[in-house]
């Protein structure tokens, strides 16, 4: 693979070496820290178990399937593929079911197709928003999480207008 | 977030019970328990490392430097943490790593600097997010990336014959998102505050 394999190796040996040179006890300072971060993932473990769950929940009940029949008819007015509707909804509950539901895409509608580049640059430009939530409130115990998920979704709500239309603008139907 | 944990439940239930699906429902209880701990269990590791790794670079003063370096940036956009501070050099990271799609580096990074702002800010009561928690949360849930390596991988298993002619596109609706998502986060707690 390109570039991005040298990353992580070439910044642990670079903070290592950097720190050596600094004469600092890299072994004790490496084991205070990760025993730190074990004290971390005990502590987001039980908000995680309960907001997972919930997610799951709304997946499995058929809430999703019901949202893309809700949509088809938005979508014919814009022109917007209507095959690309489940993964719209899916996109911000689950990474590995968005993927999936890709798969299913592309190979339907066959690769390098309108269909099939929206729905790739969904993908590649959106984030699963609740899982992500989730789990970075979750690090603080954060009970009233305000705005972000309302901002969170205006983005994910609308991203996928403009994704249409932008891979519209640039390949065509 | 009460409110939310109480009504996504709610309409699951109503849902698996119009859609029959009430046994997947239940399943999904159970799995997702476990999954919550497969996951914390498959990030723990790297958790643990850069969580060692962070602290061989700050003792070393890498942190502090970086973190100077971008806090022009950093700072412009959140206003409650120390200048210079861990949770500047976390954030500075995390977004680092978003940005060059590693995403398993970022989301224990993001981890870390959540718990930074968390003790740097001092109106934080421990319970409400404040404003930095939730711009950094939503810089996450919208994606930063440059390149979209799992989009391409997907696209070649798919057959297709140029994975990466999609990138414009990619960039332009990245960046929409993370615009309209920041904006939207300001604006929302801007108006919730003064109500």
């Amino acid at each position: 693979m390109g570039f991005t394999d040298w990353i992580i190796p070439l910044i642990t040996v670079f903070v290592l070496i950097y720190a050596a040179v600094k004469r600092v006890d890299v072994f004790g300072a490496f084991c205070e820290g990760a025993s730190e971060g074990l004290k971390t993932c005990a502590d987001i473990l039980p908000a995680l178990v309960l907001l997972l769950v919930c997610i799951g929940m709304f997946r499995a009940s058929g809430a999703v399937e019901f949202l893309t029949d809700a949509l088809q008819p938005i979508c014919k007015a814009l022109g917007f593929p209507s095959e690309v509707v489940p993964l719209v909804i899916l996109r911000p509950f689950s990474g590995s079911g968005s993927m999936a539901v890709y798969n299913e895409i592309a190979s339907s509608v066959g690769a390098d197709t309108f269909a099939e580049r929206v729905a790739a640059t969904l993908i590649g430009s959106s984030e699963t928003t609740f899982y992500t939530a989730a789990v970075y409130f979750g690090a603080v115990k954060c009970k009233k999480t305000r705005c972000a998920v309302p901002a969170a979704l205006t983005a994910d709500c609308t991203a996928w207008i403009v994704c249409g239309a932008v891979v519209y603008l640039f390949f065509g139907r | 977030m009460q409110v939310i944990l109480i009504i996504v439940p709610v309409v699951s239930l109503i849902f698996a019970a119009i859609s029959g699906k009430m046994g997947d429902t239940s399943s999904a209880i159970l799995a997702k328990s476990g999954e919550a701990v497969e996951l914390v269990v498959s990030l723990c590791g790297i958790i643990c490392f850069w969580s060692g790794m962070m602290r061989v670079a700050e003792r070393a003063g890498l942190t502090e430097n970086l973190a100077k370096l971008l806090s022009p940036i950093v700072g412009l956009l959140f206003k409650g943490i120390k200048r210079g501070g861990k949770a500047a050099g976390l954030i500075t990271m995390n977004l680092a790593a978003n940005v060059l799609g590693l995403g398993n580096a970022s989301t224990p990074l993001g981890i870390a600097a959540m718990r930074a702002i968390a003790e740097e800010s001092a109106d934080f009561d421990g319970s409400a997010a404040t404003d930095d928690m939730i711009l950094l949360a939503v810089l996450n849930a919208s994606s930063l990336q440059i390149i979209p390596a799992t989009a391409a991988a997907l696209r070649v298993s798919n057959g297709s014959q140029k994975p990466f002619d999609i990138l414009p596109c990619v960039w332009m609706v990245s960046i929409y998102s993370v615009v309209v998502a920041t904006v939207s986060a300001k604006l929302m707690c801007r108006i919730r505050r003064k109500t």
